[in-house]
């Protein structure tokens, strides 16, 4: 690989340095036309390997066509006419795709693809092709190009693309930039520097984080004892940085993993904690609240951020008005006999995921996620956050504290709490706990659906997504202290953390299966949890 | 009066009634029945129910084609719901009150197991269409599906000798496919001279969902220096949040390429691909095989479901192969007598989707070309590679120290599913 890779390269340095206008003409004159005809004939070929070859040449060879020619290439959007073997861009215009001729022809737009065929090129070619577009995209005007550019070149070292980095090191102005250029010329230097060089070198791959970087320090032979030892205090300095990157990302996974907890469990923190109703269907108003999102990106199917903003109160809505359905239609006749609720409500969900897999099929359906919600922040070279993660954090605090407020400062919150701690009181008061039993299951159905929203963009949207998550939320919300909000919230976080440090050393099925004994460990020494409710109405 | 006049009214009612019972009786003899055994509701419904679709279109396809030995085929479909006891159940009902000659069906390895008791006391035919863990051969079981050597290992040659991977990751669902497949295929790996230090094995529990220390430990393994891949027995729904956290965690296809053995286009259907383009599953059979067969078959699943979105898959293709050996063997036979068939099907060879043809082999395996597809952006795969003939399929594994002397042959005079090659004894049934 690095074979066919490094030869062009040198070569392609060698036309970037020195081409002139004049040169150029020169060079296509004299350059075997023949040979470049055929190359790109090559490229509507079946054999990989020839294609690799055929794409040497033209980089090579560079005509202008080469460069959108090998983008198209990487985007698989390079076609060609089946008749004729003429090669096209192509560009999708809404319902029709448009064909951009890369030599002289006519632009063709259709409804279809029909006639054109797909330059097919796989992993091999692809990185070939960025190899080469690498070392073109050195000159580019955007500096996240460039040093994805430069990031390309580390990971196949050359001596040619070093040569190449030298001289564009001199014109850069980006601070991130240079240092991966430093890194690259650091590893060149390394293998093939005298002595001081070597020792330069390494001082500077000491504080880089990049794995080329590393790797080439291990595998690094020194010449002499003072060498050797630098070598070895790099590494050490490297591992050690790594390493506390490494904690603070199992820390995120943690918290990431516990916020998802969080989020599932805060709904059934409030029917089961406040109310003291087991509903098995819980996982089911999550689905619920999921297939809402799917719904929704439906309707609005060209505007996916919109669509899951739109999704969010319509996922709680929904999953509320189905838990209050479910209250006044099945629960509400079994106050008092939480055996008899457990069953229905078992009955429930079984008839809910069935009607879902009735209406959608028992496919799973996938919630797009928007583009802001893709990728990771990308902090350094080994910690990198992902989007999606952070937003779903932020989301379950955003969420636990709106529930806080409505507990705290509505009079709904006041009714509810009156009618948890002392029922018949409350009815005293005036307060109709009928209609608050149903709000308050409405006002639980309808968080679980929020966390329906948020794990639609994790997770398959499937009949099955609630069974998966009913068994953890009742963990939460029993270990953090049934009818406490906070301790759901401090459960959740903690339990999400608690199985990620478990997680590399015990893998995640027994990371799962040492969390459960462990709450039932703790439930035995704590039967109330980590926040007990304090007070006469914990008494009952 | 009005009595007798009841009466005779009542008889009338009975004699239509039974005449009528009695024509739908001599009408039901002249079908053939097969039986259908997929779950429609539950877990595996998501896969399952596909099947049970792909079999009513072939039996109604035959139909319209002619009968089979002058008779209608008639589908006989039930619902085993996911419940691996239940698919017991359902298996006796279809073979003992049913009467149905042949059964399609199960998708789990857990409950191809749960049934063989009853093929084999019922002495029925059971054809078994989903790649699974091999060490299996029963006289009742046609396993039309990619043994452990017909995917995972050409899965690895591919890797080992065109990508040139050093590293290796096997990645998989805690259950039997995946243990087997990974005790296999590390065995495979050793005897190829890997490192043991360069194979990371890792198991998760059905439907995991947070994929992030995993996908975060499988970078830190691959950036090492070596190339590295992942070997991908990860089952169902725990793909899609596998794939999405290699896309958000941006592992590419050209630094770590994943290999899937249980990811079609199905699976990634909805899903967005722009982040997984160049990653890699190994089947035999893709919906982007170019073929007169397949394109035949496409059009014809398509039409039949009503959807033009609908994709094929490889379990779709073994069901079609099996179905067609069983019409043919049937056929030669000139009875649908189970036990007759049993051995008219070995050598029948039909013509598979990816242009050739598929031939039952002794061991009740078949033969089938392996091929390795990349993850394109519009979610379909690209073929990239393809085994240069066909693989017979292999029920008892060369690379495990408990199965490297075993063969199955089901032909007199050996009939046997585990003939020890070096104590020369068959040890009769063990599942």
């Amino acid at each position: 690989m690095t074979a066919i890779a490094g030869k062009p390269i040198s070569l392609l340095l060698l036309l970037f340095i020195f081409t002139t206008p004049l040169q150029q003409a020169f060079a296509s004159e004299t350059s075997d036309d023949n040979s470049l005809e055929n190359a790109w004939e090559t490229l509507t070929g079946k054999s990989y390997k020839k294609k690799a070859e055929a794409i040497e040449v033209i980089a090579l060879q560079n005509p202008p066509e080469a460069l959108p020619a090998m983008m198209a290439m990487l985007e698989s959007k390079l076609y060609y006419s089946k008749i004729g073997k003429v090669f096209y861009l192509l560009k999708e215009t809404g319902d029709n795709y448009e064909f951009t001729p890369l030599f002289d022809a006519e632009t063709v737009i259709q409804e279809n693809k029909q006639g054109f065929k797909k330059v097919k090129i796989n992993n091999r070619l692809r990185s070939l092709i960025r190899q080469l577009l690498a070392v073109i995209q050195l000159k580019h005007n955007d500096a996240d190009i460039r040093l994805a550019a430069v990031q390309e070149l580390l990971k196949k070292p050359e001596v040619e693309s070093a040569r190449l980095v030298e001289t564009a090191i001199e014109r850069e102005d980006d601070h991130r930039v240079i240092t991966a250029m430093q890194t690259l010329l650091a590893v060149i230097q390394l293998e093939n520097g005298d002595e001081a060089a070597q020792l330069s070198a390494i001082d500077t791959l000491s504080h880089s984080l990049n794995s080329s970087a590393m790797n080439v320090l291990t595998e690094y032979k020194a010449p002499t004892r003072e060498l050797h030892n630098k070598a070895q205090s790099a590494i050490k300095k490297i591992t050690d940085k790594r390493d506390l990157y490494a904690k603070a990302e199992t820390i995120f996974f943690g918290l990431s993993l516990g916020s998802v907890l969080a989020l599932s469990a805060i709904g059934l923190a409030i029917t089961f904690g406040v109310m003291g109703v087991i509903n098995m269907a819980h996982g089911e108003l999550m689905m619920i609240g999921a297939y809402t999102t799917y719904v929704i990106q439906l309707l609005i199917p060209n505007n996916i951020g919109v669509s899951i903003l739109v999704a969010i109160p319509a996922a709680f809505i929904v999953s509320g008005l189905v838990g209050i359905a479910i209250e006044r239609g099945v629960i509400r006749h079994l106050y008092g006999r939480p055996l008899e609720t457990l069953l229905a409500t078992f009955g429930v969900s079984l008839i809910l995921q069935q009607t879902v897999r009735s209406i959608f099929s028992p496919l799973n359906r996938s919630v797009e996620t928007p583009e802001w919600m893709s990728g990771a922040w990308q902090i350094n070279e080994v910690l990198s956050l992902t989007w999606n993660r952070l937003y779903i954090i932020l989301f379950c605090l955003a969420v636990f504290v709106a529930l806080i407020m409505v507990m705290k400062k509505t009079s709904l919150g006041l009714q509810v709490r009156a009618v948890s701690q002392n029922r018949t009181m409350a009815r005293a008061m005036g307060v109709r706990s009928q209609w608050v039993d149903a709000l308050t299951f409405g006002l639980g159905s309808g968080i679980a659906g929020l966390a329906g929203v948020a794990l639609s963009l994790l997770t398959n949207v499937g009949p099955n997504l609630g069974q998966a998550y009913i068994i953890d939320s009742f963990m939460v919300v029993v270990f953090g202290g049934v009818g406490n909000l906070w301790g759901t919230l401090v459960a959740g976080m903690s339990l999400g953390i608690i199985n990620k440090l478990m997680e590399p050393w015990a893998g995640a099925v027994l990371a799962k299966i040492l969390v459960l004994v462990f709450i039932i460990l703790f439930i035995q020494k704590r039967p109330k949890g980590l926040f007990p409710q304090r007070g006469r109405a914990a008494e009952d | 009066m009005i009595k007798t006049k009841l009466k005779k009214l009542a008889l009338a009612t009975t004699i239509t009634t039974l005449s009528l019972a009695s024509a739908g009786l001599a009408w039901a003899e002249d079908t053939i029945k097969v039986g259908v055994l997929h779950s429609l509701s539950g877990t595996m419904a998501i896969s399952e129910t596909t099947l049970k679709d792909t079999m009513l279109m072939l039996i109604d396809e035959q139909n319209k084609k002619g009968c089979v030995l002058g008779k209608k085929l008639e589908a006989v479909v039930v619902d085993p719901a996911s419940n691996w006891p239940l698919f017991a159940e359902k298996a006796r009902e279809l073979i003992s009150k049913n009467k149905t000659d042949v059964v399609f069906g199960c998708w789990t390895s857990v409950s191809r197991k749960s049934v063989l008791p009853v093929f084999e006391e019922l002495n029925s035919i059971l054809f078994y269409p989903v790649q699974y863990e091999g060490e299996e051969s029963s006289k009742n079981v046609f396993y039309t599906g990619a043994a452990p050597n017909q995917q995972a290992v050409p899965a690895v040659d591919y890797l080992m000798d065109e990508i040139g991977v050093k590293r290796w990751v096997l990645a998989g669902t805690d259950y039997v496919y995946p243990r087997t497949t990974n005790k296999i295929l590390k065995a495979y790996l050793i005897s190829k001279g890997v490192n043991e230090k360069d194979i990371m094995i890792n198991y998760t529990p059905f439907g995991h969902s947070d994929w992030q220390s995993i996908v975060s430990d499988i970078k830190k393994f691959g950036s090492a220096g070596k190339k590295t891949a992942v070997v991908s027995t990860i089952n169902g729904d725990a793909n899609i949040p596998f794939y999405k956290e290699l896309g958000n965690q941006g592992i590419s296809a050209e630094d770590i390429p994943v290999i899937a053995f249980s990811v079609g286009a199905e699976e990634l259907s909805g899903l967005d691909t722009k982040p997984l383009v160049g990653h890699l599953a190994a089947w035999n059979y893709f919906m982007s095989v170019e073929s007169d067969e397949n394109e035949e078959f496409i059009a014809a699943w398509k039409k039949y479901i009503k959807n033009n979105k609908r994709v094929t898959n490889d379990p779709m293709e073994a069901h079609y192969i099996g179905f067609n050996m069983w019409v043919k063997a049937v056929e030669k036979a000139g009875t649908t007598d189970p036990k007759v068939v049993q051995k008219a099907l070995i050598g029948v060879s039909v013509p598979n989707l990816s242009g050739g043809y598929s031939a039952m082999m002794p061991n009740h395996h078949i033969t089938k070309p392996v091929l390795i597809g990349e993850i394109q952006k519009d979610g379909q795969f690209d073929i990239v590679w393809e085994t240069s003939g066909l693989v017979a399929g292999d029920a008892w594994s060369d690379y495990l120290p408990g199965s490297k002397d075993l063969i199955s042959d089901w032909r007199a005079p050996l009939s046997c599913g585990n003939y020890n090659v070096k104590t020369k004894k068959c040890s009769g049934q063990n599942y």
